[in-house]
């Protein structure tokens, strides 16, 4: 990890540690809460699609299939909840690997497609044998840890954000390896990396598989927050919030997830006097920055900070 | 017998708007490389456009489908202009597909805007006994809407075939570099597929509406059939997309009718899957072919 990266991280740390020390306000925490969930999905779609090129549209299938198996783990055959997320995520993870293996060898195009289809697939098994259909279940145990239960909202804040944090941490450490770089070759050029000895397929899966871990590990996280589930917020919509957030904040840096997460996130809020129109505004504000704003929000405002620190 | 009959014609209805999403996915893919993922949003739009003239503005049949196709084309030429053309030249894939479903999202949010979340629909084409044919009912507009397929398909074959500029546009989806020596203006071809594939896109959906309702968020899985027709038969061949459209239609009908409703479009997409694993060239294609590509 570079020494920015920890300095940025580092306060961060500090900020979260006191955010709700400082706001009381349960609303501005639940708001919190929700952009470290779709943090922890963008982040890995981010390393997806910036550091291995490769992208996908089924990330809500992962985010989904990770709120699904925790919470009924728990709430049908009373597991202990931090067993129950931790097979949700195995179990997604291990799905992520049979996908990947034949999805990779395909081309951009195809890619995108296929996993818009897993994505989709989960969607429809949710909504049709999931617990109570269409309209959803509720009562899912609260996470509870070595027998302390979490109830408030600043709890679960801290909860999630460490997650965030230990992802983030992880992901920075991962992308200044040598895998890193390895992963930084195959999205230049697929064609050279082979010839420079990177087992590129391989690289790819496990990033694939990465990326589920994160989107299962939000869902679970997800599932016992919020304690009630249904198949409408693991549709490709969700997939594609997903897809904007990594696009606006920056596919090419990692933090880009978490700027992303929060404009996407306050967004809704925001336009809530404006049902009608919110869609529309998505696809303006997709489509203008892919136009015009490429690289996003943090790699550009890295641009100005390096130009104003020359000046 | 007669059930079965009844179910692959209600597979042929529904197939035939995917065969016409999965052509204009061919027509742009050949002059492009592109997947363009809002194709299914012009069947939509060309529904609702369909009501909008004929129902809210009480204006006749023929010139209420003149300015649909009018407004798709415009659309469909919106999207190349100010969308695909300028990113064409970075030859970004991830771009590219982004670009798409971007835009995609652009025209579901303006018809949620203009619409709301109602489904519409209007009354058929034209009024009179629905036809039997070995006990199976068929409606008029089921057959309208099999003839404007048939219609469509013969249309853009001699298009494609017998005028200069079909030939133009035929002669870039086999090499662009080629085509360019030759004097051919890509970037025009490239302007008209859209064209034509927002236009036939749109014809789908003035003649399944009637029939089936349609509401602003169906495209996003009407571009996933149309896509799952058009490598069924082998990316970027009319008739692959045809025959695949039509295969779709009377599995999910079949899927629908013998085992549960809830799992139709599943079927569709396990199918896709399933293709785009085993054989990602499709029934007609041919793998070598694929791995020239670009993209």
């Amino acid at each position: 990890m570079s020494k920015g990266n920890a300095i940025v991280l580092f306060i961060l740390g500090i900020f979260i540690i006191f955010l709700p020390q400082i706001i009381t306000d349960n609303y501005i925490l639940t708001i919190g809460i929700f952009i470290g969930i779709n943090a922890l999905v963008a982040m890995g779609l981010t390393i997806l699609m910036g550091y291995a090129g490769q992208i996908s549209l089924g990330q809500a299938g992962f985010y989904g299939l990770g709120a699904y198996v925790s919470a009924i783990l728990s709430l049908k055959f009373g597991l202990p909840v931090p067993l129950s997320v931790f097979i949700a995520i195995f179990i997604a993870s291990l799905i992520a690997v049979i996908l990947a293996i034949p999805s990779l060898r395909l081309k951009g195009h195809y890619l995108a497609v296929a996993t818009l289809g897993f994505g989709e697939i989960i969607h429809i098994i949710l909504n049709e044998w999931g617990p109570g259909g269409p309209s959803g279940f509720g009562d899912i145990p609260p996470f509870s840890i070595f027998g302390y239960t979490l109830s408030s909202t600043g709890e679960y804040f801290y909860l999630i954000w460490i997650f965030v944090i230990l992802a983030m941490t992880f992901s920075l450490n991962l992308i200044h390896s040598l895998t890193g770089k390895a992963l930084r070759a195959i999205h230049d050029s697929e064609l050279a990396s082979v010839s420079l000895g990177i087992n590129i397929t391989k690289l790819k899966i496990k990033v694939f598989v990465l990326s589920s871990i994160y989107a299962s590990l939000a869902g679970a996280l997800y599932a016992h927050y919020v304690t009630f589930l249904s198949p409408s917020g693991f549709s490709l919509f969700y997939s594609i919030l997903i897809l904007m957030m990594v696009v606006i904040g920056g596919i090419t840096n990692i933090w880009g997830a978490i700027a992303g997460a929060i404009i996407i996130t306050i967004l809704p809020e925001i336009l809530r006097g404006f049902k009608e129109i919110d869609i529309l505004i998505y696809g303006l504000i997709l489509t203008l920055c892919i136009l015009f704003m490429r690289k996003g929000i943090v790699p550009l405002f890295i641009e100005i900070w390096e130009k104003v620190i020359k000046k | 017998m007669t059930l079965f009959l009844q179910f692959l014609f209600a597979g042929l209805t529904t197939g035939s708007v995917y065969a016409l999403v999965g052509i204009g996915f061919n027509i742009i893919y050949n002059s492009t490389s592109i997947i363009n993922l809002a194709q299914g949003e012009f069947v939509v739009l060309g529904g609702l456009m369909m009501w909008f003239f004929l129902e809210s503005l009480q204006l006749p049949f023929s010139v209420s489908l003149c300015l649909t196709l009018l407004t798709a084309a415009i659309i469909g030429l919106a999207q190349e202009r100010l969308t695909i053309k300028p990113l064409l030249k970075k030859g970004d894939l991830l771009l590219m597909i982004m670009v798409t479903i971007a835009f995609s999202i652009l025209i579901r949010g303006i018809l949620m805007f203009k619409f709301g979340k109602d489904p519409y629909t209007y009354s058929p084409f034209t009024e009179g006994e629905p036809i039997e044919i070995f006990g199976a009912i068929i409606t008029q507009q089921t057959l309208w809407v099999i003839g404007i397929t048939v219609f469509c398909i013969v249309l853009l074959y001699l298009f494609f075939n017998k005028t200069m500029t079909g030939r133009a546009m035929k002669a870039c989806s086999l090499d662009v570099k080629a085509a360019r020596l030759m004097g051919i203006n890509v970037s025009k071809v490239v302007m008209l597929s859209f064209l034509i594939s927002a236009v036939i896109g749109a014809i789908g959906g003035i003649a399944i509406t009637p029939i089936s309702l349609m509401e602003y968020d169906k495209g996003a899985m009407l571009s996933v059939k149309g896509f799952c027709a058009a490598i069924l038969g082998g990316l970027g061949k009319s008739r692959g997309a045809v025959v695949g459209g039509f295969t779709l239609g009377m599995l999910e009908s079949l899927t629908a009718g013998y085992i549960h409703s809830g799992f139709k479009d599943a079927i569709a997409l396990l199918i896709m899957l399933f293709i785009l694993f085993v054989k990602p060239a499709g029934i007609f294609g041919k793998t070598e072919i694929l791995r020239l590509r670009k993209f």
